[in-house]
């Protein structure tokens, strides 16, 4: 009690001080603040409140789970609800493409505005979240990972093509059928030395109409290109989509084109990678983007399409 | 004007009396109300099964992915990305399928982070070839122009300290990680080598030991064993592991 008795009124505003003195400065003892403890019963009341509605108690040891409160309320049922509502508002439209994409092609979903429209917008969510951090924002490419807008294709741009190498991916081991071909490391597993590897740089940059031709490029150069590269690129280095081999003389250079960079591209020996995203996105969102990457401007018109124009140019014809 | 009102409450003369005006007390009264939250929210999750679904898939890290692993936390990764895809339709969406308990059950620490300056990494196994991955390492802006991230160019050319895994392993093996079955001790140190080689011997018995782990040259440098190795090696396998063909999201067990 010896504390009690220390206990005095504060002369100035006739509150109870503590008792603790520090060099002079006592402590008042005022109540909590009315709103403040109010604040704080009703805290608890809402925590009981909580407990009944909501998961809440876990099984004591020796038994499993959990209260599920009144309310059943659980996270995983709330995002599979909210997922299946997302599908049954763009399904249809999923439904429709789909459709389209396989029965009519491209031209299919061309001719149908809000199918078009409903296209471009799904292909250009997924490919913000997907594509674009290898091909860029605006699938403008870089070193190494191609450019989606020109009409320079390695693996063929029409509709169908695009959406088979979305499907499989390219060089993508983990996918059985995936788009595989591989240009041999030439100067690194010294297939060839560094003056030949220099001369058919220069016989591939004649070829593209880049530099005059050299006396190296049209001899060595030019045989060693018939001889090793022409299996693949052809003998005027056109290319062959069939097997990702890119047309040497368009003067789209995936690697860089300067002579430095056409030389090491040709010393190392690209392996470029595309992942296969079927697991990952799934049919539907494969044709929303094929679509979009397609009609960016560069799609190639397929042999269905030009088939399908073919016909209508001559019922024209016929009905003129 | 001080007219006393204050009734004499003996609980909060008690309380005043014992635990405001003696420390230790008052110490020891904090520790015991503290430690009635902890025991209820955190002890439960020891000894409830439902804590980890039941999955298909899930295994130990790779000898040269936990090395990876153990980069990514040297290196501070965590401070901006997290690895948790939280169950919400934008996130699914955008990440995919939302993180399980099971997933992080050999993460020691979890990843799960709370901030995100980064994307978020639960799910990026796969998602980009190693080639993008080495660009972006060395030079960030270089595949994305936007981003704030700092290169990690010097990983490439540190070689990895391949010797130390298997003691890591061990210690990971007294928590509970399952490194000891399957040979997975014995053979840590010329696993590491053999997932960087899709030619070597032991590439059978390295996938039984490590179903589904990913085996080539994660750095395109044959010639050097680097940090860079690892850590492409750990971030392709992110998020691959569950086999959700045989995963019942729906399941009454697996909604809480």
């Amino acid at each position: 009690m010896a504390d009690e008795d220390k206990r005095e009124v504060d002369a100035y505003s006739g509150v109870d001080t503590t008792g603790h003195e520090w060099d002079g400065i006592k402590e008042l003892d005022n109540p909590l603040p009315r709103w403040w403890l109010w604040i704080f019963y009703a805290s608890i009341a809402w925590a009981v409140v909580y407990m009944v509605f909501m998961p809440a108690v876990p099984a004591p040891p020796g038994f499993d789970g959990h209260t599920r409160g009144l309310r059943d309320h659980s996270e995983r049922a709330n995002v599979a609800q909210a997922m299946n509502d997302l599908q049954a508002q763009r399904g249809p439209l999923f439904d429709r493409l789909q459709q389209a994409a396989d029965t009519g092609g491209i031209e299919a979903i061309e001719n149908d505005p809000e199918l078009l429209n409903f296209a471009l917008a799904a292909g250009e969510s997924a490919f913000g979240d997907n594509c674009s951090t290898c091909h860029g924002r605006g699938a403008q490419g870089a070193i190494g990972y191609p450019n989606l807008n020109d009409d320079v294709w390695l693996w063929g741009g029409s509709f169908e093509a695009i959406r088979q190498t979305l499907h499989v991916g390219i060089r993508w081991e983990d996918n059985p059928d995936t788009r595989f071909s591989q240009m041999p490391a030439y100067g690194r597993d010294g297939i060839l030395s560094r003056e030949e590897i220099s001369a058919v740089a220069d016989h591939v940059m004649a070829l593209a109409d880049m530099i005059e031709p050299t006396e190296a490029g049209n001899t060595t150069g030019r045989e060693i290109f018939e001889l090793q590269c022409s299996a693949c690129h052809g003998v005027n280095g056109l290319g062959d989509q069939t097997q990702g081999a890119p047309n040497l003389t368009d003067r789209v250079w995936l690697y860089g084109s300067d002579e430095a960079q056409i030389e090491n591209t040709i010393w190392r020996g690209p392996y470029g990678v595309m992942p296969a995203w079927e697991d990952r996105l799934g049919e539907e969102t494969i044709t929303a983007l094929a679509a979009y990457v397609y009609l960016l401007g560069g799609g190639e018109r397929s042999a269905f399409s030009e088939a399908a124009l073919d016909g209508a140019h001559q019922a024209s014809e016929a009905g003129r | 004007m001080a007219e006393k009102t204050k009734k004499a409450n003996p609980i909060w003369a008690w309380h005043k009396k014992v635990l405001e005006q003696n420390s230790i007390m008052l110490t020891g009264g904090v520790l015991v109300v503290v430690s009635i939250g902890g025991l209820v929210e955190i002890a439960p999750l020891f000894y409830l099964d439902e804590t980890i679904e039941e999955v298909e898939g899930v295994r130990p890290y790779s000898p040269l992915a936990l090395m990876g692993r153990d980069i990514y936390i040297r290196e501070g990764c965590y401070t901006c990305h997290s690895q948790m895809v939280r169950p919400l339709r934008d996130e699914v969406e955008r990440y995919g399928h939302y993180s399980l308990a099971a997933e992080s059950m050999y993460d020691r620490p979890f990843q799960w982070g709370s901030k995100r300056t980064g994307p978020d990494l639960a799910r990026v196994g796969g998602k980009y070839s190693d080639e993008w991955h080495r660009d972006h390492m060395r030079d960030p802006r270089s595949v994305v122009p936007e981003s704030i991230m700092p290169p990690y160019a010097f990983l490439e050319t540190t070689p990895l300290e391949v010797e130390v895994v298997e003691g890591r392993m061990r210690a990971l093996t007294r928590l509970g990680t399952p490194y000891d079955e399957l040979g997975r001790l014995e053979n840590a140190v010329s696993d590491v080598y053999t997932q960087l080689d899709p030619f070597a011997a032991d590439y059978d018995g390295f996938l039984e030991r490590y179903p589904g782990a990913p085996v080539r040259d994660f750095d395109g440098n044959p010639d050097m064993v680097s940090e860079l190795d690892a850590l492409i090696a750990y971030l392709q396998i992110l998020g691959t592991m569950v086999d959700f063909s045989t995963y019942e999201a729906e399941a009454d067990e697996n909604l809480r």
